[in-house]
C-alpha cells in the first residue's frame, strides 16, 4: 500500500477531533451537557462559553460516508421508512443512531441534552431535528435565520436572529449548563474565532498564486474542519490555522503545489472553481481524479458553508449577538441564487480559473435546485466552460466513478480546446 | 347541475393561457395581478392593494415540459419545472410579480432563479416565521408583510388603507366559511361531493376574484343539494402530504374509483390554512401576523414547535371519521417525505391503517395505485366490519 501524505496540520486536527470524540464518549459519566446542533450557522463559540459539548450530526454522517459505512446506516432508515427520495444525511444520522449511535472514533456519542436547530440556509435541517426530538427527551430551540431572498441582510433581520439568541437560546443554555453567560468570555472566544478567521481566509486566498499552494475544494474541506465545528473560538484552532498558514507559506516560498494523498502536486495544468459539496463515500478516488489530470480547485462554494469570511465578515467581540446573528444570515447556504452566481463568477475571474464545475447532489435540494441555471449564467459571463457532475454526499449507490471520470476527462480536454482556440 | 359547474371549474384551473385573469385585468387598467407558489400567502393583502393573487399550484398533466427539464435535475420534483415552462412559454404575460413563500429549498431556490430570469418582474421571497412567538417571529413577520405592502402599493401605484385590509379580510373570511361549509359537507356526506369535484370547486379560487369564488362554492353546494345524489359506500380516507405539487385530478379520481372516499386531505393548502375565520376588527397587519402565528394549519413547511404534527393527522381522522390515512407524497418532495415516517408511526401507535405511496403532478399511469388504493380501501371496509 502507497503512504498517504499528510500535512502537519492535518495530523494536527486529527488528534483535536480524537480528543474531541474522546470528550463526548465521557461526557455521560462525567456529566457534560451535549449539544447537537449544523454546520451552517452553528453557534459554537455561544455552546463552549457554556463549557457544553456540541455534536454536528452532519459531520458524524460525512465521517461515516469517508469510513464506507454510510451505505448500511442509510439502507437501515429506508427499511424503517424513510423514503429513497430524500437527503441522505438524514437518512444516515437515523441510520447511525438505530445502529448504537457510535461516533466515527468507533466510541458511542452522547444522546442531546439540547437539540440547538440554527436554521441556516436548508429546511430539512428542521425536518432533520423533528425527526431527531422524536428518538430523543431533550428540549429543542430553532433559531430562524431569514433568508437573503433579495440578497443583503437587513438590520431586521440582524435583529430578528439576535433577539432569538438573547431571548431563547441563552437561557436555555443557561439553564442546561447552570451557569450564567459571561459575556466577557464569550467576547475573548469571538475574538480568537476571528484571529482563526483572519488565517483562514489567507489560506484560502493563496490559491491565487500561481501554481497554487493548495487545492480549495479536498484539501479545503480539511482546512475549514476546525473552524466550521466544534473548535471556533478556541486557542487549539487558533494554533491549527497558525500552523496551516506556516505550511502553505513554505510551500509558496518553494514554488510548490497543493499536498494530495500520492504527494505533491507536479504540474499544475488546470485551475478551476467547484460549486456543490463533494461526495464523501468514495472522496479520495474523486480527489485522484483531479490530481492525476493536474487540476487544482481553486476556490469552491462548500468551503463557504459555514460562513463567508473571504467576503469579508468576522465575529466581532464588540457586538458578540450581533455579529453572530450576521454569521449565520451570511453562510454560503443562505445566499440567494444571484449572488451564488455572482460569488462563483468572481471567484473564476479572482482565481483565474480556467472554468468551473458543479458537482450537484442527488439528496441535497438546498443545493442542487437551480444549479443548471448557475451553470448556465456563470459561463455566460465568465465565457469560461463550465461542467455538470452528479453524485452524492453519503450515498454510494450514486456515486459512479467510471461515468464521473469520463465526464471530467472530456471536460478538461474541453478547456484544452478553448485554451487552444484562444491562442490560434 | 353541480356537473356543469365542476366542469366550468376544470376548465379554469387547466387554462394554462390564463384567460381569466387577463379578462379581469383588462376591465381595468390599475389592476395588477400577483402570481404566488404553494402555501402561505396573505392573500387579503394583495387584494386589498387592488391585486388579483392567483395561486400557480403546479402545471398538472397537461403542460408539456420541453424547457422545464432543462433546469432541473431528474431528483427535483416536477412543480419548479412546470412552473418554468409556463414563465418561459410566456404564460405570465398579465401577471405583474410573483410571490416564492418560504416553504422548501427549491421555492426559495426558484425565487431566485425567477430573478435571473426574468429581472425586470417583480419577485419576493416571503419569509415565514418559523418562531411562533409575537415578539420574535411575530414582530419580524409584520415587518415582512408592511414591506409587501409597500411593495404592492407601489406595483398599484394605491394606497392601502386599514379599512381596505379589513374589508379584504371580511371577503376572504366569507370564502374560508364557504370552502370550510364544503369541507365539512364532504365529511358528512362524501359520496354527494368526491373529493375530485371539490378539489376542482376550490381550486378555482387560487385564479378567480374571492367574492366571484364564494358565490360559485355556494352555488355548486345549492347544486348538489338539488340534485339528490345518491348514497354509495365506500371506505372513508384523509389525504396527507400533498400540500403542494398537487396530484392530477385523475389521481384523486383514481382513488375514489378503487373505493375510497376521500373525507379530509391537505390538497391546496393555501386555500384554507389558517384554522378558523380572522378578527374583523383592529390593525389589519397585526391580524394577518397573528392569523400565521396562532391559527396556521400544520403543514410539513412549517415547524412544529409543540410536536403537534401527530396529533393533528389523528384528529383530522377522528373528526372525519375516517377509517384510514393514504399518504399521498409528490416525489422528490423532503418535506412530505420526511414527515412520513413519523406520521405513519403515529399512526400505527393510533391502530389507524394507513399507505402510502409517490406521485408527481404529471403521473400519467394510475393502474398500479388504483391497485394499491384499492387492496387498502378493501382491506379498510374490513377492518371496519371487524
Ligand atoms: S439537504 Fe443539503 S444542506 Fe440540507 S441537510 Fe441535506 S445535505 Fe445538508
Ligand atoms: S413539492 Fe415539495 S419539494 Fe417540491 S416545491 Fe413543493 S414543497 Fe418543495
Amino acid at each position: 500500500m502507497s503512504t498517504i501524505h499528510k500535512e502537519e496540520s492535518m495530523v494536527m486536527q486529527k488528534t483535536m477531533i480524537a480528543d474531541h470524540f474522546e470528550q463526548l464518549a465521557r461526557a455521560q459519566q462525567e456529566g457534560r451537557k451535549v449539544v447537537y446542533t449544523f454546520v451552517p450557522g452553528n453557534l459554537t463559540e455561544l455552546i463552549l462559553a457554556f463549557d457544553l459539548l456540541p455534536v454536528h450530526p452532519e459531520i458524524n454522517a460525512l465521517q461515516s460516508g469517508m469510513r464506507k459505512i454510510s451505505g448500511d446506516y442509510i439502507r437501515e432508515a429506508e427499511r424503517l421508512g424513510h423514503s429513497e427520495d430524500v437527503c441522505t444525511y438524514v437518512k444516515c444520522d437515523v441510520g447511525m443512531l438505530m445502529k448504537g449511535n457510535l461516533g466515527p472514533t468507533g466510541r458511542p456519542l452522547p444522546p442531546p441534552d439540547l437539540l440547538l436547530l440554527s436554521y441556516t440556509g436548508c429546511f430539512t435541517f428542521m425536518k432533520w431535528f423533528e425527526i431527531l426530538r422524536s428518538h430523543y427527551d431533550c428540549p429543542v430551540i430553532m433559531i430562524q435565520v431569514p433568508y437573503q431572498g433579495d440578497g443583503r441582510i437587513t438590520p431586521e433581520m440582524t435583529d430578528y436572529v439576535s433577539e432569538q439568541l438573547r431571548k431563547e437560546l441563552v437561557p436555555a443554555l443557561e439553564k442546561l449548563s447552570g451557569k450564567r453567560l459571561d459575556e466577557e468570555r464569550l467576547r475573548a472566544l469571538l475574538q480568537r474565532s476571528r484571529v482563526a478567521e483572519e488565517n483562514l481566509v489567507w489560506a484560502l486566498e493563496s490559491a491565487k498564486r500561481r501554481p497554487s499552494p493548495i487545492d480549495a475544494y479536498f484539501g479545503g474541506v480539511y482546512y475549514i474542519g476546525p473552524i466550521f465545528t466544534a473548535f471556533r473560538g478556541t486557542q487549539a484552532c487558533v494554533d491549527y490555522y497558525a500552523l496551516l498558514r506556516r505550511e502553505i507559506e513554505a510551500r509558496l516560498e518553494a514554488g510548490q503545489g497543493p499536498l494530495t494523498p500520492d504527494g505533491l502536486l507536479a504540474e499544475e495544468k488546470y485551475r478551476v472553481v467547484v460549486e456543490g459539496p463533494p461526495n464523501w463515500t468514495s472522496f479520495r478516488e474523486f480527489w485522484k481524479m483531479f490530481y492525476d489530470e493536474g487540476a487544482v480547485v481553486v476556490a469552491s462554494s462548500y468551503t463557504k458553508v459555514g460562513g463567508t469570511y473571504d467576503r469579508g465578515f468576522r465575529h466581532d467581540p464588540a457586538r458578540p449577538f450581533a455579529s453572530l446573528a450576521e454569521y449565520c444570515l451570511g453562510c454560503y447556504t443562505n445566499l440567494n441564487l444571484p449572488d451564488r452566481v455572482q460569488m462563483l463568477t468572481d471567484y473564476v475571474r479572482d482565481y483565474a480559473a480556467d472554468g468551473f464545475l458543479i458537482n450537484s447532489i442527488k439528496s441535497c435540494n438546498s443545493f442542487s435546485a437551480g444549479q443548471l441555471l448557475i451553470l448556465r449564467e456563470v459561463e455566460r459571463r465568465t465565457g469560461k466552460p463550465g461542467g455538470f457532475i452528479e453524485s452524492d454526499l453519503v450515498d454510494p449507490r450514486y456515486f459512479s466513478g467510471a461515468n464521473i471520470k469520463n465526464r471530467l476527462e472530456s471536460y478538461f480536454q474541453m478547456i484544452d480546446l478553448k485554451r487552444q482556440e484562444q491562442y490560434s | 347541475m353541480p356537473e356543469h359547474i365542476v366542469r366550468r371549474c376544470e376548465e379554469l384551473i387547466s387554462d394554462f393561457s390564463f384567460d381569466y385573469v387577463r379578462r379581469w385585468k383588462a376591465a381595468d387598467p390599475t389592476r395588477r395581478v400577483m402570481g404566488f407558489l404553494p402555501i402561505y400567502v396573505p392573500r387579503p393583502l394583495l387584494h386589498a392593494a387592488g391585486m388579483l393573487p392567483v395561486g400557480i399550484m403546479g402545471g398538472g398533466s397537461q403542460v408539456e415540459i420541453i424547457k422545464g427539464d432543462a433546469y432541473f435535475q431528474s431528483y427535483i420534483c416536477h412543480l419548479p419545472r412546470s412552473f418554468v415552462e409556463l414563465a418561459m412559454d410566456g404564460k405570465f404575460a398579465d401577471f405583474d410579480g410573483f410571490l416564492f413563500p418560504s416553504i422548501c429549498d427549491v421555492i426559495r431556490n426558484l425565487s431566485g432563479m425567477w430573478k435571473l430570469l426574468f429581472p425586470g418582474l417583480y419577485a419576493k421571497y416571503f419569509d415565514l416565521p418559523q418562531n411562533f412567538d409575537p415578539e420574535l417571529g411575530g414582530k419580524f413577520y409584520r415587518q415582512e408583510l408592511a414591506k409587501l405592502l409597500a411593495d404592492c402599493e407601489v406595483l398599484t401605484g394605491r394606497k392601502v388603507a386599514n379599512a381596505d385590509l379589513l374589508e379584504s379580510i371580511r371577503l376572504y373570511n366569507l370564502n374560508y366559511q364557504a370552502i370550510t361549509q364544503l369541507d365539512y359537507r364532504r365529511r358528512r356526506e362524501p359520496w354527494c361531493y368526491p373529493a375530485s369535484e371539490a378539489y376542482a370547486v376550490v381550486r378555482a379560487g387560487m385564479i378567480m376574484d374571492v367574492s366571484e369564488h364564494t358565490d360559485l362554492v355556494h352555488t355548486y353546494m345549492n347544486a348538489v343539494d338539488a340534485a339528490e345524489r345518491p348514497f354509495h359506500d365506500g371506505s372513508r380516507v384523509v389525504v396527507s402530504g400533498a400540500f403542494c405539487e398537487q396530484p392530477p385530478l385523475d389521481l384523486i379520481r383514481t382513488l375514489e374509483l378503487a373505493g375510497c372516499l376521500i373525507v379530509a386531505d391537505d390538497f391546496l393548502l393555501g386555500s384554507r390554512w389558517h384554522t378558523t375565520a380572522l378578527p374583523e376588527r383592529g390593525d389589519g397587519l397585526d391580524i394577518l401576523t397573528e392569523a400565521y402565528l396562532r391559527r396556521s394549519t400544520y403543514s410539513s413547511s412549517r415547524y412544529d414547535p409543540l410536536c403537534e404534527k401527530r396529533d393533528h393527522l389523528a384528529l383530522q381522522v377522528a373528526e372525519s371519521k375516517a377509517d384510514g390515512v393514504i399518504f399521498c407524497a409528490p416525489s422528490f418532495c423532503d418535506p412530505s417525505l420526511l414527515d412520513l415516517p413519523l406520521l405513519q408511526a403515529a399512526m400505527d401507535e393510533r391502530g389507524i391503517p394507513s399507505a402510502h405511496f409517490k406521485y408527481a403532478e404529471n403521473t400519467g399511469q394510475f393502474q398500479a395505485i388504483r391497485e394499491q388504493a384499492g387492496t387498502f380501501a378493501d382491506s379498510l371496509m374490513l377492518w371496519s366490519e371487524r
